[in-house]
């Protein structure tokens, strides 16, 4: 599958990163040879196969409905690069 | 004899029989980190105070004729990806350079349980993508057995700590190959064990439909040991298995007399270096003389994991690393224009090359249009693969194989070329695809002294047969004995 150097910027905006011209062209050489590598899927016929999520079977996990403790808030805003008012702090996002 | 030499169980019988102290044993270890770790390198944090003090709780125990369990007080280290609460644990990662978590990982419970003195985290591959532990934001660590070359990853720290006889024991990671490979090139053991063996929680997530803990031993028997002290069912991981674990040390048996062992014709072909497969194949020939029986067979499909391995693994990264987005904890970028910019910048400067190619790699995997061609198809290429394992463990107790294509390589050499760093996983990518557990020992060396690693592969939640298997070879063979000179 032949990759672009357009296509390396589609994608670099959806998984939120940036890339420079320098870079789009790299990942591109590198992205191309490596989706070619996994081409070669494309010789098995999976067509009647039920693909795998996890290879150990398991039905959904429930637990009991009990009341726990939780974090202390203060606790887990330490790591918080900006907090406000025992908030996380974020840029304006609706005008 | 030098205390840090000993392997845990060796240290326990001191223990017990008053020889040692727990303080001792871990003043010992600090002072050979002392001595060594500059020309190793890795550690990422070293802990030697909260270490002592474990050592100490440990010491009153025995002095008050307290029974004390079988790992009590033997010093170890964690890889960074593991939390461990108040102790910064950063992946290796510039995104996560200040993150201390609030909270202890099942396993970091575990083994604060049995009063581990802990050393230190362990240096890694940034987010445990790579084979070599060049990924690391932080350093380059070291082949204790050639300073010159890689100790192999993304557990390179891990496995190198236990070589160099700067850590008893360790834990690390395997997604890939990441605690079987460094293993491998570090000559000591390495266990991956079967998918939800042992509780993911508190383990930094790659991919967690591959993402294993496991142990780093100096030997089978420590492994074991290490083995009965991290499984167990754990509910904050939904993916953890509710059986009880079987006691692992009771496998600890010389005997392989009619275990039947296949080898896969394809894992002994090409790519797989001279050195290596002569090792193996001498190996196999010691299984036969005690009494397994070997046989060669087919695994046609194994050609397809690795394509299978990084378009699974880099699909679900891209799914998982979305979490780091500069608001909740991690790093943060200094100048933004609105909340897009900010998770960009943010991004774009706290990830390394590699994760970046991943995260693109995966989202591309994802995206719509190629969804199917390369997503579901690696998804149903698992489930033939998968298959495959069930058809020959049909007929094999135990699979052997090589368990990395080369010997550790020189540092720098593969960084240029990705595709060339993923070859390396050729061996063991298709065991965390197929959820099975499998082991890496030592098996004899190359010609410049350097490490060779054979696997053992088994059935799911067979990790007993794995370990008899593993004692046997040595147990009648001297590889484990050969440490590194630093």
């Amino acid at each position: 599958m032949k990759i672009s150097k357009d296509d390396v910027k589609y994608v670099a905006n959806l998984a939120r990163l940036n890339v420079t011209e320098a870079e789009a062209d790299k990942l591109a050489v590198e992205m191309e040879s490596i989706i070619t590598f996994a081409d070669m899927l494309t010789e098995l016929d999976t067509s009647n196969i039920e693909p795998t999520n996890h290879a150990i079977k398991m039905e959904n996990v429930f637990r009991d409905d009990i009341v726990t403790g939780s974090y202390d808030r203060d606790l887990l805003l330490e790591n918080a690069p900006s907090k406000e008012a025992g908030c996380f702090s974020v840029p304006k996002v609706v005008e | 004899m030098e205390l840090y030499k000993l392997t845990a169980h060796e240290l326990h019988n001191m223990l017990v029989n008053k020889e040692a102290s727990s303080e001792e044993i871990t003043k010992s270890v600090l002072k050979r980190i002392e001595n060594v770790e500059n020309k190793v390198e890795s550690y990422i944090t070293l802990t030697p105070e909260l270490a002592l003090e474990s050592a100490k709780i440990v010491d009153r125990k025995i002095a008050n004729g307290d029974v004390i369990s079988a790992l009590e007080g033997i010093p170890m280290g964690i890889k960074d990806n593991i939390c461990t609460n108040g102790l910064k644990t950063t992946c290796a990662s510039k995104m996560l350079s200040n993150f201390v978590p609030p909270y202890d990982a099942f396993v970091t419970k575990k083994v604060k349980a049995i009063n581990a003195p802990i050393l230190g985290k362990l240096n890694m591959d940034e987010f445990a993508m790579g084979s070599s532990t060049e990924n690391s934001y932080f350093k380059k660590t070291k082949n204790p057995f050639d300073l010159a070359k890689v100790p192999g990853g993304s557990s390179g720290g891990s496995a190198a700590s236990v070589s160099a006889d700067i850590a008893v024991y360790s834990l690390g990671s395997d997604t890939g190959g990441s605690i079987r490979q460094p293993a491998s090139f570090c000559g000591v053991v390495g266990m991956k064990p079967t998918y939800g063996t042992v509780s993911r929680y508190g383990l930094v997530a790659f991919a967690s439909s591959l993402d294993q803990i496991g142990p780093l031993t100096k030997d089978v028997t420590d492994c074991a040991l290490v083995l009965n002290a991290i499984t167990g069912h754990d509910s904050m991981d939904s993916t953890s298995v509710n059986l009880t674990p079987p006691d692992y040390s009771k496998a600890l048996i010389n005997d392989v007399k009619g275990l039947k062992i296949g080898v896969p014709y394809e894992y002994l072909g090409d790519g797989i270096n001279e050195e290596v497969k002569n090792s193996v194949l001498k190996s196999i020939e010691v299984y036969e003389k005690l009494g397994a029986t070997v046989e060669y067979f087919n695994m046609s499909v194994s050609k397809y994991a690795l394509p299978v391995y990084y378009l699974i693994s880099s699909a679900e990264a891209s799914s998982n690393l979305a979490r780091y987005d500069g608001i909740k904890y991690g790093y943060r970028t200094e100048d933004f224009d609105d909340l897009i910019d900010l998770y960009k910048k943010t991004r774009s400067e706290g990830f390394g090359s590699e994760v970046k190619r991943r995260i693109m790699l995966g989202t591309y995997a994802l995206s719509s249009g190629y969804y199917d061609a390369y997503y579901k198809k690696a998804q149903q290429v698992r489930t033939i693969i998968r298959n495959d394992f069930d058809t020959a463990f049909e007929k094999y107790d135990v699979i052997l194989t090589p368990t990395a294509p080369t010997t550790a390589f020189n540092i720098g050499e593969k960084t240029t070329d990705p595709l060339q760093m993923y070859l390396e996983d050729i061996c063991t990518v298709s065991i965390n695809i197929a959820g099975i557990p499998a082991m890496s020992i030592p098996c004899g060396f190359d010609k410049n002294g350097l490490p060779i690693g054979m696997q053992l592969i088994g059935k799911a939640f067979d990790e007993s047969t794995l370990i008899k298997t593993a004692y046997t070879f040595e147990q009648n063979t001297d590889f484990h004995k050969v440490r590194p000179q630093l």
